[in-house]
């Protein structure tokens, strides 16, 4: 297959996800009683009419299929709606959020992948061995770690022993990389810690399975040195599972940076979307969700890209 | 594998049973002493003399500048076991008066400290186990019967319907399941009663999670729908949802077993994470999310480590979930071999 054509499907595949996670999304708000005006009827200063006034300027009085036509229009338009309870577009509120979210979940993904491989293939290699066995004992104790025990051993951590920041992005006054450095590393390493085990077990058995394929006894008995073989030959064949696995990965990284930004007070999408949830703020709501699947479908559709570089069988027609 | 399943069985023995070992009732206050560390057990008393019985001494408040309570050595109180106190319903059906262990008069043990209003951590521990296990064990089943359903209507009938309801589930799984589970959560109601809330949460995280036990009984029924015994049944003049229920359904039981395992930490977590972020179950019931609550105060998780009690029991028994699933895992492999 050509790679535009392929890739042409993926992306294809990813707007259609997208599309359907906003309807359902919509949908479900519309399902939900009451609405951000609702909590202001029972405030005397406010006339019933200002009340109707509002309801209509943000359309609340229209059917659902019009206000997803509207909704949709403005998203084409890069406008994802209005926040009430901020009292201004959600577009540049949650660009804002989005990025110190990515700030986060970007590097936690790329050390949790650069640890998880070079961990899995060698204890693939070893399997049996020492090295296997401490890594899966150590991996199946790591995965009964719930997220939330990290996070919050991890602020006890930077409370207690004031290494490290307590909570937020940059301190009062500071400004600069190292601040941000400083206090990117405790949530980092939480996330990369909830994360690892899974991963580790997957490259494992991806790599076992590979391992005992002929084409590596072949290349074996050619002589060729141990590392090129594991990671030239084997890793790209064990490639095809652990590229799915990387959607999955980002998706629950980003659970967990939820997780870790409500608890670490990071002002990324987590706290965001939780203020908007308790605050009925509708089109804040919907636009973290959105925003969350587009991360995800990116992350997806690069791990596409990944494979198809990677896995040669992919680019002959089936 | 015995004895991790007789220590699950027990684990969960003492929090169906939580009124008969919980000293307390887990809505009871002490207002004095709010915060308070937990009570200490002696044998050996103030003028060195050694007991059988170990005892604890009462609380009073602190005589130093930081505060806090320090033991009144006064004042000793013997541990007594199998006391009447505070009347409950064991496993919410038989009422009852006994408990494991108390002190009598106006002494009071806390073995796990208190917390704000003075309760009884370990009183709060176990009631909110049944409210937090309880709700696991409904999502759980909510989700495999969703998946179930799903499974067999998409491996059973084929076609369209099979390529929507996949492609549904492929949508599902790639959602990052905080973020769908606030989505979700936002839309019903912020103040419920206690039951409702209890049902509603567990059914949104339940239904949440239908897509992998729909794909994975999808896959066991569209290969055992080709068996022989199935078309034999089906030559027989078998209907499809008798070949279903009879023949092809028992195939997936071994998978829904270890998907049970393997799922229910995953919703006793997710429980404990909407409760913890205040959208789950509501005080004054306890349930280990809003236990944890408490720990969003940074003076809290400074100061009183009793208060990480629910999340750090949770890590010991998805330790045995997991070892659980894994087990079974391997007993079907050989079963299939």
């Amino acid at each position: 297959m050509r790679i535009a054509a392929y890739l042409g499907k993926r992306l294809l595949r990813a707007l259609v996800l997208l599309l359907g996670v906003s309807v359902l999304t919509f949908v479900l708000a519309e399902l939900a009683p009451g609405n951000f005006f609702d909590d202001m009827r029972l405030n005397p200063q406010i006339s019933p009419k200002t009340l109707a006034g509002l309801r209509q300027q943000h359309g609340l009085d229209d059917p659902l299929p019009v206000r997803y036509g509207h909704w949709l229009r403005a998203v084409a338009r890069g406008d994802l709606g209005y926040s009430f309870a901020y009292n201004s577009p959600v577009t540049p509120l949650l660009a804002v959020r989005a990025r110190n979210t990515l700030l986060l979940a970007i590097p936690a993904m790329l050390i949790a992948w650069a640890l998880a491989i070079p961990l899995g293939v060698w204890s693939a290699s070893r399997e049996g061995r020492w090295p296997d066995r401490v890594t899966s004992s150590a991996t199946s104790f790591l995965v009964a770690v719930p997220d939330l025990l990290l996070a919050l051993g991890g602020l006890m951590l930077a409370v207690r022993t004031r290494w490290f920041p307590v909570g937020g992005m940059e301190a009062a006054g500071a400004t600069g990389t190292g601040d941000l450095a400083r206090h990117l590393v405790l949530p980092v390493t939480i996330l990369v810690l909830s994360a690892l085990p899974l991963l580790v077990r997957h490259v494992r058995s991806a790599m076992l399975e590979v391992l005992e394929a002929p084409f590596i006894q072949a290349a074996r008995g050619h002589g060729i040195p141990r590392t090129e073989l594991l990671y030239r030959h084997a890793l790209p064949a064990a490639a095809n599972p652990l590229t799915s696995l990387l959607g999955f990965s980002i998706a629950t990284l980003l659970s967990g940076s939820l997780l870790v930004e409500v608890i670490m007070s990071w002002p990324g999408l987590g706290p965001l979307l939780l203020e908007a949830v308790l605050g009925r703020d509708l089109y804040v709501v919907i636009g973290s969700v959105m925003l969350s699947t587009l991360f995800l479908l990116t992350g997806m559709f690069a791990a596409d890209v990944l494979l198809y570089t990677l896995d040669p069988r992919i680019r002959r027609p089936s | 594998m015995r004895w991790l399943i007789a220590l699950l069985v027990a684990a969960h023995a003492i929090v169906l049973f939580a009124g008969f070992f919980a000293p307390y009732d887990p809505a009871a206050q002490n207002r004095d002493f709010s915060f308070a560390s937990p009570t200490r057990l002696h044998l050996r008393d103030a003028g060195g003399k050694l007991h059988l019985r170990p005892f604890v001494y009462a609380l009073k408040d602190s005589a130093t500048e930081a505060g806090g309570y320090e033991e009144d050595t006064s004042r000793p109180h013997r541990l007594r076991f199998l006391v009447t106190g505070q009347g409950y319903k064991l496993a919410g059906v038989i009422p009852s008066q006994w408990h494991l262990f108390g002190v009598a008069d106006e002494g009071r043990v806390f073995l796990l400290g208190t917390d704000r209003f003075g309760r009884d951590q370990l009183s709060r521990l176990l009631y909110g186990g049944q409210i937090s296990i309880l709700a696991g064990l409904l999502a759980t089943s909510f989700s495999l019967l969703a998946g179930a359903l799903v499974g067999c209507v998409a491996g059973y009938f084929g076609g369209w319907p099979d390529r929507a309801l996949m492609s549904g589930a492929e949508l599902f799984l790639a959602l990052p399941w905080l973020y769908l589970l606030l989505g979700v959560r936002a839309v019903l109601p912020l103040h419920l009663g206690p039951a409702q809330a209890f049902l509603l949460v567990t059914s949104v995280i339940g239904l949440i999670g239908w897509a992998r036990p729909a794909r994975m009984v999808r896959g066991i029924v569209l290969s055992a729908k080709e068996r022989n015994y199935v078309t034999a049944a089906r030559g027989f003049g078998a209907s499809g949802p008798y070949l279903l229920r009879r023949h092809i359904l028992p195939e997936t039981y071994g998978v829904l077993l270890t998907q049970a395992t393997l799922l229910l930490p995953q919703y006793i977590l997710a429980e404990v994470t909407l409760s913890f972020l205040g959208l789950g179950i509501a005080e004054p019931t306890p349930s280990w999310g809003n236990m944890l609550g408490a720990l969003q105060e940074y003076h809290v998780v400074a100061s009183y480590w009793w208060m990480f009690a629910p999340v750090l029991l949770l890590f010991p028994l998805f330790l045995g979930y997991f070892g659980l699933a894994g087990l079974l895992q391997k007993r079907m492999q050989t079963y299939a071999n």
